[in-house]
């Protein structure tokens, strides 16, 4: 017998007696006050990211430009260009020296202040954590309320990789002080931009 | 590992601390949460070359984080662990704040993830109540930084996932105990609990430390751990905070049953029982007993009471004895205001 097989023989052997039916879920509405754009941003901030509003979305893109500080930005969104184009990327460690990224959210989770990417739009995984920075274009249509929300996406069926960034990366793991970053980004920032932009983003 | 020859490096900051420094991580949220800043100031600068008069905490990550990073871009192999694997997608689900799992699973062209056969779930639905839960239940933030979902290797790269049962079919088949297997380590009976707080979690010798620990490891080795589920006051505390409702404190009592079944007993123990049963059954007994150990304690000499076959004191300090007892103290005290007072 294999080792798998021996497993999975026990397992069966010692099933608990009774009837074990899969649960439904329970879906409990969340809290979103001052609205879902809202609670996204005050989660967002409570767990160390940062969000850029202009009071039109060509202000928003000359925000986000303005961050793009240091000599290596690497761009997987068409608004934005940089200086590292990711189709020559040929190994995920020469990312090592970038120094802003900036990516585009599947979707927003206003619950957590998350926002999720999969490998379509990271194109190369590590560029979401090799970066000293993150910039993230989010539609603020695309925000779902709960965490429960965003799992019912297809993207977690048909990704290979799929993440939720909450944050830049922290730790606390000494003496319980938490602080930012860890290993990951240093800083994560959410610009509010459509997907299809109506003013002359270029 | 290292026995054939292939370095691991742990890359988790506390892990990484507990590695440099030759111990064993004390938690499971927090491996090194017992030192202070000083400590890893210390450690860092013995095995990192860094300045060891500068305890700031973000100088101190920042050390570890420059000098894990290169060895992540030139490892050959990236290992992480798995919070929760899907069974309807063959997802395994990753949460970090640090994102050094999400490093090591995405540079190296190889990918290696170790699982417990408990930790998978049937849909990916459910992850929406799992993942809602640990991180609440493990440092109270609505999320972890990071929680990366693998469903399949990235073209030209490699994922293995190694399935671990390691007793934990076996524990299936305990009536009594099965349901450990629900435990999602989030650390939450740790934080909670008195013995834990007070003990550290090295003092437990097992990987899982804590109330989880005392009734996990003795399925794992029964005659080594047989001593742990006696470590506990069965406060309740553990099962009270415990988001997957696992009965420890009870569970705790039932190893203790089981221990004694098979005469697992440590002699001295024993020894201690009985007569604890003979004083605590006789009330006048007991109050002398409490009063004559206290003022011993006050003055007797240290190799006395650190004696060999006192085994709290290996590598703890004794707690100072106080003056009196409660029972003189309330006699004195309020022994006028209540009935009960009197009756001594």
């Amino acid at each position: 017998m294999t080792a798998r097989e021996t497993i999975l023989a026990v397992v069966a052997r010692n099933r608990p007696s009774g009837q074990h039916l899969l649960p439904a879920i329970p879906r409990f509405p969340q809290p979103e006050e001052g609205g879902r754009v809202a609670t996204f941003l005050r989660n967002l901030i409570a767990m160390g990211g940062s969000g850029l509003t202009g009071s039109l979305e060509t202000d928003t893109i000359e925000l986000v430009r303005e961050r793009l500080r240091g000599p290596v930005i690497c761009s997987a969104v068409p608004e934005i260009v940089g200086n590292r184009r990711l189709d020559e990327v040929k190994q995920p460690h020469d990312l090592a020296d970038v120094d802003v990224a900036v990516v585009r959210a599947v979707i927003g989770v206003a619950e957590t202040g998350s926002v999720l990417f999969t490998e379509g739009e990271l194109i190369v995984n590590t560029l979401a954590y090799l970066a000293q920075h993150l910039v993230v274009l989010l539609d603020p249509d695309d925000i779902v309320s709960g965490i429960q929300d965003a799992y019912d996406r297809s993207e977690f069926h048909q990704a290979a990789y799929a993440v939720f960034h909450t944050g830049p990366s922290g730790t606390g793991d000494i003496e319980s002080v938490l602080i930012h970053p860890a290993q990951g980004v240093r800083t994560l920032t959410v610009a509010f931009i459509s997907r299809s932009p109506t003013g002359g983003a270029g | 590992m290292h026995a054939a020859g292939i370095e691991v490096v742990e890359t988790d900051l506390g892990e990484r601390i507990q590695q440099l420094d030759g111990e064993r991580p004390s938690n499971i949220i927090g491996p090194a949460v017992h030192k202070t800043r000083g400590d890893v100031a210390e450690v860092f600068a013995r095995e990192l070359g860094s300045d060891p008069n500068n305890d700031d905490v973000h100088y101190l990550a920042n050390i570890q984080r420059e000098s894990t990073r290169p060895i992540i871009l030139k490892a050959e192999a990236g290992l992480t662990g798995c919070n929760f694997a899907v069974a309807e997608t063959g997802t395994v689900t990753v949460c970090t704040n640090e994102g050094n799992a999400d490093l090591s699973g995405n540079t190296p062209p190889l990918h290696i993830v170790s699982m417990g056969i408990e930790k998978l779930v049937p849909r990916v639905a459910d992850l929406g109540v799992f993942i809602r839960l640990l991180a609440r239940n493990a440092l109270g933030t609505p999320m972890t930084q990071y929680t990366s979902h693998f469903r399949k290797p990235r073209p030209g790269a490699e994922m293995h996932i190694v399935i671990v049962d390691n007793g934990r079919s076996e524990r299936l088949g305990m009536q009594e105990f099965w349901t450990s297997l629900k435990c999602i380590r989030c650390g939450a009976c740790m934080a909670t609990c008195p013995v834990y707080r007070r003990s550290g979690g090295l003092s437990y010798d097992a990987t899982y430390a804590g109330p989880i620990g005392l009734i996990v490891n003795p399925t794992i080795d029964f005659h080594k751990y047989s001593s742990l589920p006696f470590a506990s006051t069965l406060n309740g505390s553990c099962t009270n905070v415990c988001p997957v409702k696992i009965n420890i404190h009870e569970q705790i009592f039932a190893w203790r049953k089981v221990i004694a079944e098979k005469g697992e007993l440590p002699m001295i123990k024993t020894a201690m029982m009985k007569t604890a049963g003979e004083i605590l059954s006789h009330p006048k007994l007991y109050r002398f007993a409490v009063s004559s150990a206290i003022a011993s304690l006050r003055i007797l000499p240290h190799f006395l009471v650190y004696n060999p076959l006192n085994t709290w004191t290996r590598g703890r300090e004794m707690p100072e004895a106080p003056r009196e007892t409660f029972h003189s103290w309330w006699k004195k005290n309020r022994g006028r205001q209540t009935p009960h007072g009197a009756d001594q």
